[in-house]
């Protein structure tokens, strides 16, 4: 028994078959909408894959993707430290503390340098460096020295993404994501105390270090774990989008995969919260819903071991995947054009004898295939113009 | 020898908390608790619609999920005198009630356990001896001997993979850890089983409020409507969802974390002589029955003790100028009228300006600002709150299930009364309430049943919706019972924006730097109070005393109006 034990070799140490593993695959196949031929592949190799290493940091954050983490059903989180990958940082979790705590990332470092993962959540404050520490380094020093020796850096949540709520107006700490930070400051010799990055960072550039984005407020449980299953099963990127969000996930907005569009499509909109149409199920549209322009995974693989979905449970869906949703106006305000227009076009649409895909959807398929494709905010604006 | 220990990051705690003890010998002199991330989000806060406020406080924190959320949507009902529907306030106490049940096992077995228990002694335990072991405590089914050698088996072939993960670099072998290989393997297995079950019971949010963490919440009510004809509302079938969630989580706390806390305090009863700190407790009182307006109704009482006196309870008024004030002497922030000044979060104001040692440092200088946190006082007095404050409360208001779980938990550890002020009686304590609240689930739950039956099913009042229907000005204030304390907002809205935004949240309470007059903060003063370090490089003796209170940093670092100007003077109820 070593280091070198495989993850198939550990799978099946702690007794699960074949069969049961083959089935995790599969399961893993279909989280990562991959095609049953795929299985096989993953299959083998996971298992010639000893765990990897993962470090996880927590800077300006709350620690709601921690949770979400935890909430995993598929894989879940306990299969995934025990049997999958090596956890060997994260605060929330591990047992050590001080100068032990900071051991264990440095062994991780020294072990793994040039093969962990780096997995960030929170953003980074660059007004002052007091403004965020961890053992008494700043979060810039630690994220520079650390992504220094990453294969990959995967930031969870949209705070380590795009910024998130530290970075919305007036940004009083002036808080950056972890692309930003890395482009901005990776020229920068970290001040550390660091002997392995003082070992290893001759030639190491920060700036072009793979970057996967896996925003929200947090990320749906299974996304967070679905990602890193991607990577440690084919040991690449998966697609991304311009925002650097996995395509699998955030390929598709809210709106289009909700299971309240048809009644968007008929202009059947709930007015107010609790009247007939929020009893009813209707579009929540007029009462602010962000579904239309934000990209993710929500009303299709839905929370909490699909449970439900913030529409689902009757709020209009706040954009938490999207940069800077925090700035986009309030939460309950109708996105783009007034609810009227909408309502009249519907309307309209419907009397012009359109079959489906009315409003939003049909009227200017086009443009919004295109807007799609370039990850571009879409407002109703756009698209009537269009329409 | 005067030595300074330094335990920076503290782990297996909600954000970013520093611990610096001055020692003498190998006890603990002088103890300092230092929040070290400020994010600045009541800033953020000034200028928007109060409505959208919720979502912004709720990421204060991620692992009390929806507190946040819960007090603003308060502070802004209150400020504009909004009441709502008696299921939503139902729906509300169930979601917090939820919140309880799910943070005190979590925080029990994952962030706290690894204090009391040794994984790797785990792996001398005799399978079949740990299911005697378990099955004397308690009748969870899964006890078996072939369990137990199975977790075992799980255990030994993740230590000897060579790959510790979490665990690795943890102080195993303490001469600290007490409990015998049984009890620590089914303490173990216990953590394992605790990660699965929480998913489920996290899903109560998910059927109320959409997801978890950060569910949904609405001012006026809640968003989810009630319609037993609909597949798209709160109906029979999620009705029944709700019911087998209550009933998954007061198993789990019945059968396995009130029987586990019990068995592993046994073995620790020197923790019930250390670890006091303040001996003043403070509760805001929460979960009513009829309103946030009829503190009557509420089942956790609101109030102050002072100095362990249960018989003598104070009367705590949120709105008075000169009772829950503001200090930053210590703090990494200035005030207009000095250092030493003390403000009521009405009247909050802060400037950030970062004046520790420049980065990276070894010390902190505890002579200045050392902290991100302030430290919030009552009538000039330290407190302390949380499930200690709160059990205390209840027990001294006379609750009679509260007296009945503390009489039999002393009863069960052989323990004097004075137990219960300590690191121990912390602990403890998070678990009685963490049963008493589960009850409450299942009374909440028929109340609701019994209004849909009775033909109410309203759930949000629109009344006061829309922003024109307020007053130009107004103010209010949010509070509850969050997990880790008493949680409490204030705003000051104008023009229909917030003007001011002030939240003095548990952790503050707790996790505060000394203020002006040197008084310490709960963690400073509980530290301070009979620890000594069997191995400075190893402080475990830190950790336990720490967690007993369930840090949560992100909550207690908050900033507020940076212009500090005046403001308005509104009634308040």
């Amino acid at each position: 028994m070593s280091k070198d034990q495989t993850i198939g070799e550990a799978l099946r140490a702690r007794g699960v078959s074949r069969r049961g593993f083959l089935k995790f695959c599969a399961a893993t196949a279909s989280m990562m909408a991959l095609p049953p031929s795929m299985v096989p592949v993953i299959a083998a190799a996971l298992e010639k894959a000893s765990r990897p290493s993962v470090i996880w940091m927590s800077f300006q954050e709350c620690t709601g993707c921690t949770e979400s983490l935890t909430r995993s059903h598929s894989p879940t989180v306990e299969g995934l430290i025990f049997d999958t990958i090596s956890l060997d940082y994260h605060h929330t979790l591990q047992a050590a503390s001080g100068a032990a705590a900071e051991a264990a990332r440095e062994a991780a470092m020294e072990e793994n340098w040039g093969k962990y993962i780096l997995v960030v959540d929170g953003s980074i404050p660059v007004g002052d460096p007091g403004y965020s520490t961890i053992a008494g380094i700043s979060n810039m020093d630690m994220l520079l020295e650390t992504a220094a020796g990453a294969a990959a850096i995967v930031s969870v949540g949209s705070c380590a993404a795009f910024g998130g709520i530290p970075h919305a107006d007036p940004n009083p700490t002036g808080a950056l994501s972890v692309r930003d930070l890395l482009q901005q400051y990776g020229d920068r010799k970290p001040d550390t105390h660091s002997a392995v990055y003082t070992a290893h960072s001759t030639d190491v550039d920060v700036k072009n270090k793979p970057i996967i984005n896996v925003p929200g407020c947090p990320p749906i449980p299974v996304v967070i774990t679905g990602v890193l299953a991607h990577f440690l099963t084919f040991g690449t990127i998966p697609e991304l989008d311009e925002l650097g969000r996995p395509m699998a996930y955030y390929g598709k907005s809210i709106h289009d995969r909700c299971y309240r569009r048809p009644y968007y499509d008929k202009g059947l909109f709930a007015e107010t919260f609790d009247d007939e149409g929020a009893k009813k199920g209707w579009c929540l549209y007029k009462l602010g819903c962000k579904g239309p322009t934000t990209y993710n995974a929500c009303a299709t693989t839905k929370w909490n071991e699909g449970t439900s979905f913030p529409i689902e449970a009757g709020h209009p869906c706040l954009g938490c995947s999207e940069p800077d949703f925090w700035d986009g106006g309030g939460f309950y305000k109708a996105i783009s054009t007034s609810t009227e227009d909408i309502s009249r076009t519907a309307v309209y649409a419907i009397g012009a004898g359109a079959a489906a895909g009315v409003a939003l959807g049909a009227l200017n398929r086009a443009k919004k295939t295109r807007a799609v494709k370039a990850h571009q905010k879409v407002g109703i604006d756009d698209l009537e113009k269009d329409g | 020898m005067s030595e300074r220990v330094v335990v920076d990051p503290i782990t297996r705690i909600e954000g970013h908390l520093r611990i610096e003890a001055q020692m003498e010998g190998n006890r603990i002199a002088q103890a300092y608790s230092a929040g070290t991330m400020v994010r600045g989000i009541e800033i953020i806060l000034q200028g928007r619609d109060p409505r959208d406020a919720w979502a912004f406080a709720q990421r204060i924190c991620g692992v009390c999920t929806l507190v946040h959320g819960l007090a603003s949507i308060r502070s802004v009902e209150n400020a504009l005198n909004y009441t709502i529907p008696p299921n939503a306030q139902l729906i509300r106490n169930l979601m917090n009630g939820a919140q309880y049940v799910h943070d005190h096992v979590m925080h029990f077995y994952h962030l706290h356990a690894l204090d009391w228990v040794d994984v790797v002694s785990a792996l001398n335990a005799d399978p079949a001896a740990t299911s005697t072991l378990a099955q004397s405590l308690s009748s969870y089914p899964k006890s078996s001997p072939g369990y137990f050698a199975d977790m075992k088996k799980k255990l030994k072939d993740f230590v000897e993979a060579g790959q510790l993960g979490i665990f690795a670099q943890g102080y195993w072998g303490h001469p600290a850890y007490k409990l015998p290989p049984e009890a620590n393997l089914m303490a173990v297995s216990h953590y394992l089983e605790a990660l699965t079950w929480q998913r489920d019971v996290a899903k109560l949010h998910a059927i109320f409020g959409g997801k978890n963490p950060h569910p949904n919440f609405l001012v006026g009510g809640v968003a989810c409507p009630i319609d037993l004809n609909s597949d798209s509302a709160i109906n029979a079938k999620r009705l029944a969802q709700v019911q087998e969630i209550i009933n998954k989580m007061n198993t789990f706390v019945e059968q396995v974390y009130i029987p586990d806390l019990l068995a592993i305090a046994g073995f620790y009863k020197d923790w019930g002589a250390r670890g006091e700190g303040l001996g003043n407790f403070l509760t805001y009182g929460d979960f009513p029955e009829k309103g946030m307006d009829d503190p009557a109704s509420f089942l956790i009482p609101g109030g102050a003790i002072l100095n362990r006196d249960l018989s003598t309870i104070h009367e705590v008024d949120m709105n008075a100028a000169e009772e829950i004030q503001e200090q930053v002497a210590h703090s990494y922030y200035d005030y207009s009228n000095g250092k030493d000044g003390s403000l009521h979060p009405y009247d909050g104001e802060t400037n950030l300006n970062y004046s520790g040692p420049t980065p990276p440092y070894d010390q902190l200088d505890v002579d200045q600002s050392y902290s991100w946190l302030k430290s919030p006082r009552w009538k000039g007095h330290a407190m302390e709150v949380g499930p200690l404050a709160r059990v205390l409360m209840l027990y001294a208001n006379g609750h009679d299930q509260t007296k009945e779980l503390v009489h039999m938990t002393l009863n069960k550890l052989d323990v004097p009364v004075e137990a219960l002020f300590s690191t121990l009686g912390r602990t403890a304590a998070r678990g009685l309430e963490t049963k008493v609240i589960g009850d409450m689930m299942q009374t909440w739950f028929n109340n609701l049943v019994a209004n849909i039956k009775a033909g109410d099913t309203k759930t949000f009042n629109e009344k006061l919706w829309e922003p024109e229907t307020w007053p130009a000005q107004a103010k209010g204030v949010g509070f509850m019972e969050a997990p880790r304390g008493g949680l409490a907002h204030w705003i000051v809205i104008e023009d229909q924006k917030i003007k001011n935004y002030q939240a003095v949240v548990p952790s503050t309470w707790n996790a505060g730097p000394r203020d002006q007059s040197g008084q310490p903060g709960a963690y400073e003063a509980a530290l301070q109070d009979n620890h000594t370090l069997h191995d400075p490089q190893q402080p475990i003796e830190i950790l336990r005393t720490i967690h007993s209170f369930d840090p949560c940093i992100a909550c207690a670092v908050h900033v507020t109006d940076p212009n500090g100007e005046e403001l308005i003077q509104v009634k308040v109820r």
